[in-house]
């Protein structure tokens, strides 16, 4: 499969860590000494340890085997796949074997360790020490969970599911608007309860069933590809492809909202080859639309992926999935490969799986992730669409950016933005969770204010509640009061209340809830999923959420550290972490023990 | 720098010119604003996660780091505005919370930072802190200090390139570790201490500071920015014997004078130390910086010594790369933590004399020399070593004297040296041990191209595509080399790897080719093969610089891969992909080590390396050529003074009698024309009663030796022996007079390292007891054998040196003080130095390189169903050739403090053995019992140790059979039987 991969990867500039291309990743047997094995220590005072375990070896040997058998020599930047098929066959990563996976893809240990130890889904067992159960039960406890209870159902889990069972509570699955919500394995439970959790457990069921989405021959079958085949005869030239575009007016729609003609435009001129990656690692706490776009209709995205490509001119595609959408991830790989059969002669595609990390949601941590390393944000300049993935210009989209190609393009630039209300245009795809009566994905005019999208679209709010807030852009994008339920939401119109729309994830609550308890829970979230790498996210976002936790907050302390983390950190995570917390400063300061402040509602 | 290429931009309202390539941060410095930073230091790549250097920039967002950002013309910065200084102090605060001031170093960057900028107590709550890591008996890690800034990563991976330290997990919890969180004593962590000149914070020290009571804790890190005069060189030049401007001591007499001590308080360190949240911890006077050299390989490494304390208390504390040609400020464990030894409690400091009655033998214990020897007056023993020595000659000739000099001996000890063996003893009859190293390569190289010198600096690696390492194990025996090689992968050259045993470099290598042992000769002919064939080969280069290329070609046509791979064990796909990169290059260039020279065909395989370079043109150029790895820190220059049996300093042949004439002249005095004999021919000539008498002068031939019994019998039946050594090691076992000399580190001398580099070392420390230095101890000797020396030092045999070689010729001391490091040749003083060799001609007769061809001989003696397996020998990273020098550096010999050997787990366990497992080793020559490691770097039916152990040496074991022509033996090559060893438990 990915074959064609070895091409671009081998153009790949040096990486920032200093993992740059390797040389001549896997020993390949061009040493024919008569000891035969691959794995020496790893070092010169390596000669000290003991030679790995034949079962290290074989262990590492069967991580690698899946690619060796379709051709491909194992490479650093699948590193992460790697560890997947560890942790998949074992349990865990136990410390022999990543030491023998290291030696056999020429790492050294310590790169390795860095990479495991920075994903939340992969164990590193240490020499000696105990494994984890083999059955974990990830409760979530982000915003919308938590409203429902997820910390007190996995509280009672822990309890009820004995030692047997190792129950984590885990950010936020994708899946907010069947709040709360456990995983079993890979088997999401939807309004859970201890009762359904621990009958998912007995019953031995891990796996999510595929969704019952519309297929290659059935997409087909109502039009769709007649525009990729239109692009790819080149009877649809390029720039009338980007031209729709513009007149829609469409932006990124993962959070940035950068245009994305634009986008094409920019890495389109970039020296070739040209790489693109297609980040649906949707993990905004809130946030579940792309989700959605997936598990109906995936070939209306995957005809958009095709499209840009074609009119990008793309050397190679990666899909980068988040590991908590596995049905959807195996969904997509059977999709591609009904696609590759259909059309033999497109970019290598490659789909890559996620280990549990939010940051990897930043497209810049999404390329190092991509690469095999930690996710770790990218300082810019330069951007990804000049020295991107594999150091080569890169296009990058979010899932439905390019789920909106086909019908853009088709009904014309201008239907797009026909749509909108209170001056705004286009469509948006709010996923909407909380104390609605009707959660879910909701497609409609942008510029729609919250109190016309919950009374509209969601049924109004659920019994017994009365609108209190609303996140209006998932957990990074602030707290609005219920005062200002009449704005309206898009881009940029947030920006006056220290707010923005980002994903478009509508977290309402109610009277029965604290805005200083979610915005405590935003900012565990961050502290628990910043990458480490700047001060200011690092220490701040910890710090911020250790003062949180009084009863009466430092107002003045948390506003300069907020200003810091706004001002100093590398990536969007660390600048937007601060959000809620002044958020609530600034919209409720009742609930905190601090004075209001000129301009709040 | 052309001022048009400067970019001029505003920072905090001033113009500023930035070069290109300068960061914001950069460009300020230079222009006297030194912006917060923590993790930038010179040297590294910026990385811009600390972001203490934030500066506002107009018309952004966000604030940008400064280290990171190029400046742009127009561009409007400001780091001292409000927001941009609120940023930086935020900054401060934040990790101030975290690190407790009792945990920093006393020059702390993070404290200086928070005193420049007023951050007091922090307001926040600090992390729960782990416990301090003592497990690696060099460095002290503690991670309360840690700022999670990476500089310590970078040095480790990015410069060193040893790839032990990551970033692990993430957010708060994110953490230095090494390899899997071991503790550092158990990772494979190879003790190079980059990451402790790194750390800005001390969370990595050297352990030695850390355990040292009253000495402050301080480390001058190599940031520049924080520390602008950097406490490195001591300005005690004035006092020096010749009052240069430079802190050099001109001659060894001046040693406790160059101690003058230069504080590290003062303005340097104390600012950060006494910030207001600084610890209390005072910065005392009690640390000096000395420049020096590092005493042990060829490398040949600037250092800085950091000592404490007075005369004979004072103490090396912990050690600085210095920014040499050859280091670029960085040091392996041997040099950072391999100083202990000149104050070893087994350090001669007095002249001692063999008591009557006491038979020759290596039992002793180096302790206690006084079993057999006798304290004496240096009157005493200087007359008893030198009228032993001319009773031999008066009764048996000149020629029953020999000498044997000291590749760690300084040019002008070896200079003098043979002089005093050529002229006093009347007898060329002198060598050292480069004969048991590159002898056969010298002789290959002298032989093809005329020169026994490197051709290109270990440096040129920046300029080639190819690099070929074969019989070479860097990574242990020369590493700051190694890391040279490895920041050249990195770039993208492509390294080919080319042993029996799979060494550390293999994780670098494109390509690594594991051949059988004794195979070289056929391999390296099937590469010069696959060149001829598929017509790689640089026609024009071999017609207009070369002879004989076609007698070699048809020799190399006859071992194509695919007939020679059952011999080599390399598929041949592989020796036709490997010839035709080094072919291809552009530029490929070939280090070698003593895998290739250690064999009875040692000259061979360099005559194919020699054939492969010229066949391709790959010679003459940056980042070409062919570099022999010298091994000690002194073996060139030991070599070009002229410590070879056939030669006078320079290479000039002794049996040629107009140079001899020459040297008469010089010396003023006749010479004998008849060639040396060479170190194992000199030890056969002992044992046959010819040769009665030796000097021996730093050299361990009772240990180093090829098959020792006969070795240590040849030198325990000389009539009489005179040891110059710093401790009682085996050969001064066995010594009449023995002599107590000077370490590098008490004693100033030229040094040339394995690039033809000439630098000065310089006192460190006092000599202790009654210690002299080498130079005057032989010239004491000379006097005594009817000499008229009187040299007043160093600085004065240099310069009769440099007139006796014209290689010299051009470099004069003043200029070595002034300059650090001067490139030989240099054949005038205003003549330029030649870093690359043979870029027009060949120092040969017609200046044509010449081809020679050879035939595959096998090895002297072959495993057979007595001794099954094969025994090669080499080194390890933490001991320096026989261990007399590193077993007595306390941190090198607790981190090796047995000897081992390597095995294949497959061939113990077919003896039932696992790894740690006693074994013993017994060829036909001596047996031996050690440690056996399970290593499946080995190869079935391989056996490799180091030969630093007395307690099992290996060459008890070793063979003497020579090569023909270097006259060098075969350590590399033995057969050998392993059988489990039962301990009788006593």
């Amino acid at each position: 499969m990915a074959n064609g991969m070895t091409n671009i990867v081998d153009q790949q500039g040096k990486g920032r860590a200093g993992q740059g291309e390797r040389p001549d990743a896997v020993r390949d047997g061009s040493g024919g000494g008569r000891g035969g094995k691959a794995g020496k220590g790893g070092g010169e005072r390596g000669r000290k340890r003991e030679p790995l375990p034949e079962s290290a070896l074989a262990a590492a040997a069967a991580a690698l085997a899946p690619d060796l058998d379709a051709g491909v020599t194992p490479r650093p930047d699948r590193l992460i796949e790697y560890l997947h098929r560890l942790q998949d066959a074992h349990g865990a990563l136990f410390a022999d074997h990543l030491a023998a996976l290291a030696e056999a893809l020429k790492f050294a240990r310590a790169e390795v360790f860095e990479v495991a130890t920075f994903y939340h889904h992969f164990d590193f067992v240490p020499t000696g020490a105990e494994a984890p159960p083999k059955l974990t039960v990830r409760v979530c406890d982000s915003l919308g969970c938590a409203m429902a209870g997820g910390a007190e159902l996995a509280a009672s889990l822990a309890t009820r599911l004995g030692a047997e069972v190792r129950v984590q509570r885990v950010p936020c699955v994708g899946r907010c608007d069947s709040a709360p919500v456990a995983v079993v394995g890979q088997k999401p439970v939807l309004s859970a309860d201890a009762d359904k959790v621990a009958a998912i457990v007995a019953s031995g069921e891990r796996e999510e069933a595929l969704p019952d989405a519309i297929r290659f021959d059935a997409y087909r079958a109502t039009g769709g590809y007649a525009l990729w085949e239109a692009v790819r005869s080149g009877e649809r030239d390029a720039d009338s492809i980007i031209t729709a575009l513009d007149g829609a007016g469409l932006r990124g729609l993962g959070g940035a909202g950068f245009p994305a003609a634009r986008k094409w435009r920019t890495v389109a001129a970039q020296p070739a080859p040209r790489n693109m990656a297609v980040n649906i690692d949707e993990g905004e706490p809130g946030t579940f639309k792309d989700r959605h776009y997936l598990a109906t209709d995936p070939h209306r995205f995957i005809e958009g992926m095709l499209i840009a490509a074609r009119v990008v001119g793309i050397a190679g595609i990666w899909i980068y999935i988040r590991d908590e959408y596995a049905a959807l991830r195996r969904l997509l790989a059977e999709e591609l490969d009904r696609v590759r059969v259909e059309w033999p002669d497109l970019p290598p595609i490659e789909l890559r799986r996620g280990a549990g990390a939010y940051v990897c949601g930043e497209e810049s941590a999404m390329i190092e992730s991509i690469e095999g390393k930690r996710g770790m944000p990218r300082l810019r300049p330069p951007y990804v669409a000049e020295v991107g993935l594999f150091g080569r210009p890169t296009l990058e989209h979010n899932l439905e950016t390019l789920w909106w190609v086909r019908d853009i393009v088709e009904r014309g630039g201008d239907w797009f933005a026909s749509h909108g209300r209170n001056g705004r245009k286009g469509l948006r795809s709010f996923s909407v969770s909380g104390r609605v009566a009707k959660p879910g994905v909701v497609v409609t005019d942008a510029g729609i204010t919250l109190r016309e999208l919950i009374d509209e679209h969601c049924g109004g709010m659920l019994p017994g509640h009365e609108l209190y807030g609303y996140f209006p852009g998932g957990a990074s994008g602030g707290i609005l009061p219920a005062s200002l339920a009449n704005v309206p939401l898009d881009f940029d119109t947030l920006a006056p209340y220290g707010c923005f729309i980002g994903s478009a994830a509508i977290v309402v609550f109610s009277q029965h809830d604290q805005a200083r308890l979610l915005a405590e829970n935003a900012m565990e979230f961050f502290a628990h999923e910043s990458c480490g790498q700047c001060t200011p996210c690092r220490v701040g976002t910890a710090k911020a959420a250790g003062l949180m936790k009084a009863p009466e907050w430092d107002a003045g302390l948390l506003k300069e550290l907020g200003r810091t983390m706004m001002d100093a950190s590398i990536c969007g995570l660390g600048q937007a972490a601060p959000n809620p917390m002044q958020s609530v400063l600034r919209f409720f300061p009742q609930e905190v023990g601090a004075a209001k402040e000129e301009g709040a509602a | 720098m052309n001022a048009a290429d400067m970019i001029r931009f505003e920072l905090d309202g001033r113009e500023i010119d930035a070069a290109p390539g300068e960061s914001i941060l950069q460009a300020a410095r230079r222009a006297g604003t030194d912006i917060p930073h923590l993790c930038y230091t010179d040297g590294l790549r910026a990385d811009g996660n600390c972001r203490a250097c934030v500066v506002e920039i107009d018309g952004e967002r966000v604030l940008a780091p400064s280290c990171c950002r190029a400046p742009k013309p127009g561009m409007k910065a400001k780091a001292e505005s409000e927001r941009a200084r609120a940023s930086q102090r935020m900054v401060l605060e934040l990790l101030r919370a975290d690190v407790p001031a009792e945990t920093e170093k006393a020059d702390s960057e993070l404290a200086h930072w928070c005193g420049e900028l007023g951050v007091k107590e922090s307001r926040f709550v600090r992390r729960e802190n782990p416990a301090p890591d003592r497990s690696h008996p060099g460095i002290a890690v503690n991670l309360a200090a840690c700022i999670q800034c990476t500089r310590c990563l970078r040095a480790c991976r990015e410069e060193q390139v040893n790839d032990v330290i990551g970033l692990a997990r993430r957010g708060v919890d994110t953490m230095i570790v090494f390899d899997f969180n071991d503790p550092m004593g158990t990772s494979t962590c190879v003790g190079c201490g980059e990451c402790v000149q790194a750390c800005p914070t001390g969370a990595l020290l050297p352990a030695a500071l850390v355990d040292a009571p009253g000495v402050p804790v301080a480390t001058p890190s190599r940031s520049r920015g924080v520390f602008a005069d950097e406490p490195v060189t001591d300005e005690s030049g004035a006092l020096t014997a010749t009052g240069t401007s430079t802190s050099r001591a001109g001659t060894a007499s001046a040693a406790s004078a160059a101690l003058a001590p230069k504080s590290l308080s003062g303005e340097d360190a104390s600012g950060s130390a006494t910030g207001s949240i600084a610890p209390a911890r005072e910065a005392s006077s009690a640390t000096r910086a000395i420049d020096s050299l590092c005493p042990y390989c060829g490398v040949g490494c600037q250092t800085t010594y950091h000592v404490a304390g007075e005369g004979e208390q004072a103490k090396i504390i912990h050690v600085v790369g210095r920014d040499g040609p050859a280091n670029a400020g960085r040091l392996c464990v041997k040099g950072r933590y391999g100083f202990g030894y000149p104050r070893h409690s087994h350090r001669l400091t007095t002249p001692l004399i063999r008591k009557p009655g006491i038979p020759k033998s290596v039992d002793l214990d180096p302790s206690n020399p006084l079993a057999a020897f006798r304290e004496a007056s240096w009157e005493e023993a200087l007359d008893a070593a030198a009228a032993g020595l001319a009773r031999i000659k008066a009764a048996h000739g000149p020629h029953a004297l020999a000498g044997f000099g000291s590749a760690k001996g300084s040019n002008e000890e070896a200079y003098l040296f043979q002089k005093l063996v050529r002229t006093g003893f009347g007898t060329h009859n002198v060598d050292h041990c480069t004969r048991l190293c590159h002898a056969s390569s010298v002789a290959a190289l002298l032989e093809g191209i005329g020169s026994g010198a490197v051709s290109n600096p270990v440096r040129d690696v920046e300029f080639a595509d190819v690099i070929v390492v074969i019989g070479a194990n860097p990574a242990a025996n020369h590493p700051v080399a190694a890391s040279f090689m490895k920041n050249a992968v990195e770039r993208g050259a492509k390294l080919i790897l080319m042993d029996p045993r799979e060494t550390p470099l293999a994780r670098h290598a494109h390509r690594f080719l594991q051949f059988r042992p004794d195979a070289d000769v056929t391999l390296l002919l099937s590469l010069a093969c696959v060149i001829i064939e598929e017509g790689l080969t640089d026609e024009a280069f071999i017609a207009a610089r070369t002879e004989g290329f076609e007698a070699f070609r048809s020799a190399a046509l006859a071992f194509p891969p695919e007939r020679v791979e059952p011999i080599t064990g390399i598929p041949a796909e592989t020796a036709r992909e490997v010839a035709r990169l080094y072919a291809k290059g552009p530029n490929s260039m070939i280090f070698w080590g003593m895998g290739i020279s250690q064999h009875i065909h040692g000259t061979d395989n360099s005559r194919c390396l020699i054939a492969l370079a010229l066949m391709t043109g790959q010679i003459g150029r940056r980042g070409t050529g062919l570099h022999p790895l010298r091994g000690q820190n002194n073996v060139q220059g030991a070599s070009d003074a002229g410590l070879i049996p056939m030669m006078f300093p320079d290479y000039q042949r002794v049996s040629d009698p107009a140079i001899r004439a020459k040297f008469e002249t010089l010396w003023d005095t006749p010479l004998s024309d008849k060639p040396g004999l060479t170190v194992v021919e000199i030890m056969d000539a002992a044992l046959a009663g010819q040769i009665r008498g030796m000097y021996i002068e730093g050299e361990n031939p009772a240990m180093s030796d090829p098959d020792l019994a006969h070795a240590r019998a040849a030198l325990g039946g000389l009539d009489h022996l005179v040891v110059q050594d710093l401790f009682l090691t085996e050969t001064a076992m066995l010594a009449d007079v023995i002599l107590p000399a000077s370490s590098l580190m008490e004693k100033t001398g030229s040094f040339t390292n394995t690039d033809r580099l000439v630098q000065l070392s310089q006192p460190v420390l006092p000599l202790p007891g009654d210690a002299r230095p080498d130079w005057w101890i032989i010239q004491q000797m000379a006097q005594r054998l009817g000499l008229p020396w009187n040299y007043a030092g160093p600085a004065e045999i240099f310069d009769e040196l440099r007139h006796a070689m014209p290689s010299y010729a051009g470099i004069t001391w003043a200029q070595l003080e002034r300059d650090s490091a001067v490139i030989a040749p240099k054949f005038t003083e205003d003549g330029p130095s030649y870093p690359v060799l043979f870029e027009q001609d060949f120092p040969t007769a017609d200046g044509r390189a010449r081809f020679v061809p050879v035939t595959p001989l096998p090895a002297a003696e072959l495993p057979d169903a007595d001794y099954p397996m094969v025994l090669t020998t080499g080194r390890v990273l933490e001991h320096w050739h026989t261990g007399s020098m590193t077993r007595r550096a306390n941190v090198l010999d607790a981190l090796e403090p047995q000897p081992w050997c390597s095995v294949h787990p497959d061939d113990l366990a077919a003896k039932g053995l696992g790894s740690g497992a006693l074994v013993r080793l017994e060829t036909r020559r001596g047996a031996i019992t050690l440690e056996a490691r399970a290593d499946r770097a080995m190869q079935l039916g391989s056996i490799f140790m180091p030969f630093c152990y007395v307690e099992a040496a290996a060459n008890l074991l070793t063979q003497p059979a020579l090569d023909p022509f270097g006259k060098i033996p075969e350590f590399k090559y033995c057969a050998v039987k392993l059988t489990p060893e039962t301990i009788i438990q006593t």
